[in-house]
């Protein structure tokens, strides 16, 4: 249906193919979130991986950072139609996570806990070869707390709602349990390219 | 805390503008009639998309301003951002009888209805004061009292949307609070202050409710939202009790 006197801006023709349908550019790095931004302090800080209810491995902040460090540089799509090209990231892959913890991933399915109580769920395959991290920084410089720090899930190939803000850790599950925002309408799996916006999508 | 959670499934529709209000010298407000009308609760937004004749589309969230009890027609209060590409089509160009696509309603947090209590606490920026309008439109219609604080900041008295919608009903009270505050503007008017929110604003304005808040609505950009929790915050609110709903930028 064309809105009748809308023309509209165009995406630049040489970056028409990473854009996915319905996002459009920006240069600015919206925020979104539920509640108020937590601020935790890196003393405090910890990050659990779990199988089911049981938790496997606990790091601090200085243990989780003697991990291997891998930088990635991706596109970024937000599901209010934002899509944010080349963005610099720096952490640790969750490949890297799994093999200090001596582990093969136990389950196909996980869900991302954060700090401020939210959760989202990724399948298992969505964060191994490379796909995903636990990021601690953007840009070269620690990543700020609206922006999810001290560390957030980092898994650009879906909507960026999945990359859990304020992650404390990952639990591998059974099933595929739908988290915060997923139980509130928003899509199970969350794929830019095929516009998983919303339930049902 | 307990919460209701919604899920709903919003297909894309037409839906005819079926007039607009200027609310203020960048606002205005246009009602919508979906072809296919559907329910929704306060605090609620929707889609919209725009199509050119070459297939190029955009889509824009914007929060629902009116109240589920007043029937089908949606009312979306639109800002103009000058070189915005949305926003100026809606004010430079529709008019009352063109069509457009919109899906919702969306979100299934940024909720208020009267079975949810109170007391609440609304805090709103800009035009991010349309969903917490919502919210007060939906207990004005329900007839009911619970207590509500509404902290309202916008630039000047001028650019507060529905301001005499909100102080009519502050003038009415039955249960309801208003404070406003300008940013730019430092003439008194009935506005309570003339600053950005603080945590002592907000430790002033606590006070002046009947008890403490079940809940707090923050809504506005980003940099309005981030201010203004933390304000909660600074001054002993509990984050578990804080929903936020950010517009991006
Ligand atoms: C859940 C939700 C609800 C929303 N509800 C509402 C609502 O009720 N009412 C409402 O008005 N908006 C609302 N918004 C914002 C809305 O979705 C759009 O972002 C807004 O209308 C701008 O879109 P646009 O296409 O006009 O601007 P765009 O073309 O998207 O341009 C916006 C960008 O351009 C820049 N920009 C352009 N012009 C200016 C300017 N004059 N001053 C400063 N920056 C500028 C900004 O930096 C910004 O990044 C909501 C957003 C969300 C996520």
């Amino acid at each position: 249906m064309t809105t009748r006197g809308f023309t509209g801006r165009r995406q630049p023709p040489e970056v028409n193919d990473r854009i996915p349908p319905g996002q459009s550019l920006t240069d600015d790095f919206p925020v979104l979130s539920a509640g108020p931004t937590p601020r935790i302090r890196l003393e405090d800080w910890t990050f659990t991986l779990k199988v089911g209810p049981k938790p496997i491995v606990k790091w601090s902040w200085a243990e989780f950072n003697a991990l291997p460090q891998t930088k990635m540089t991706r596109d970024i799509h937000c599901v209010t139609a934002w899509s944010k090209l080349n963005t610099p990231w720096q952490g640790v892959l969750v490949d890297d996570v799994l093999a200090e913890a001596g582990m093969e991933p136990p389950t196909e399915f996980t869900l991302a806990h954060s700090y401020d109580g939210y959760s989202t769920n990724v399948p298992a395959k969505d964060l191994l070869d490379g796909k995903a991290m636990i990021a601690t920084h953007y840009a070269g410089k620690p990543l700020t707390p609206d922006h999810g720090g001290p560390a957030r899930l980092f898994v650009p190939h879906l909507y960026f709602w999945k990359s859990a803000k304020w992650i404390n850790g990952l639990q591998f599950t059974t099933r595929d349990e739908p988290g915060f925002w997923e139980l509130r309408g928003y899509h199970i799996y969350g794929d830019p390219w095929r516009e998983q916006r919303y339930t049902g999508d | 805390m307990r919460e209701q959670i919604v899920a709903t499934q919003a297909k894309w529709q037409k839906a005819t503008i079926t007039g607009s209000v200027r609310r203020t010298p960048r606002v205005i407000s246009f009602f919508f009639k979906p072809a296919f009308p559907f329910a929704y609760l306060p605090g609620q937004h929707v889609d919209v998309r725009l199509t050119a004749p070459d297939g190029y589309q955009v889509q824009r969230s914007y929060s629902i301003a009116s109240a589920p009890d007043s029937g089908d027609i949606i009312e979306l209060a639109i800002e103009r951002l000058d070189e915005g590409e949305v926003s100026t089509y809606f004010h430079d160009v529709a008019t009352p009888g063109d069509e457009i696509e919109l899906r919702g309603p969306v979100g299934g947090h940024f909720i208020w209805t009267i079975a949810d209590g109170g007391p609440i606490l609304l805090i709103g920026g800009g035009s991010g004061v349309a969903p917490l309008v919502s919210m007060l439109r939906h207990r004005t219609a329900q007839g009911a009292s619970t207590p509500t604080l509404l902290l309202y900041s916008a630039r000047t008295w001028d650019e507060l949307i529905f301001r005499d919608e909100l102080l009519d009903l502050k003038r009415k009270s039955n249960g309801f609070d208003l404070a406003l505050t300008l940013t730019r503007e430092h003439q008194s008017h009935d506005a309570d202050y003339n600053r950005r929110i603080d945590p002592a604003m907000v430790a002033e304005l606590l006070p002046r409710m009947p008890a403490s808040a079940k809940t707090a609505y923050v809504c506005g950009s980003n940099a309005f939202v981030s201010a203004a929790a933390d304000a909660l915050i600074a001054v002993g609110i509990a984050a578990a009790i804080i929903r936020t709903e950010r517009y991006g930028v």
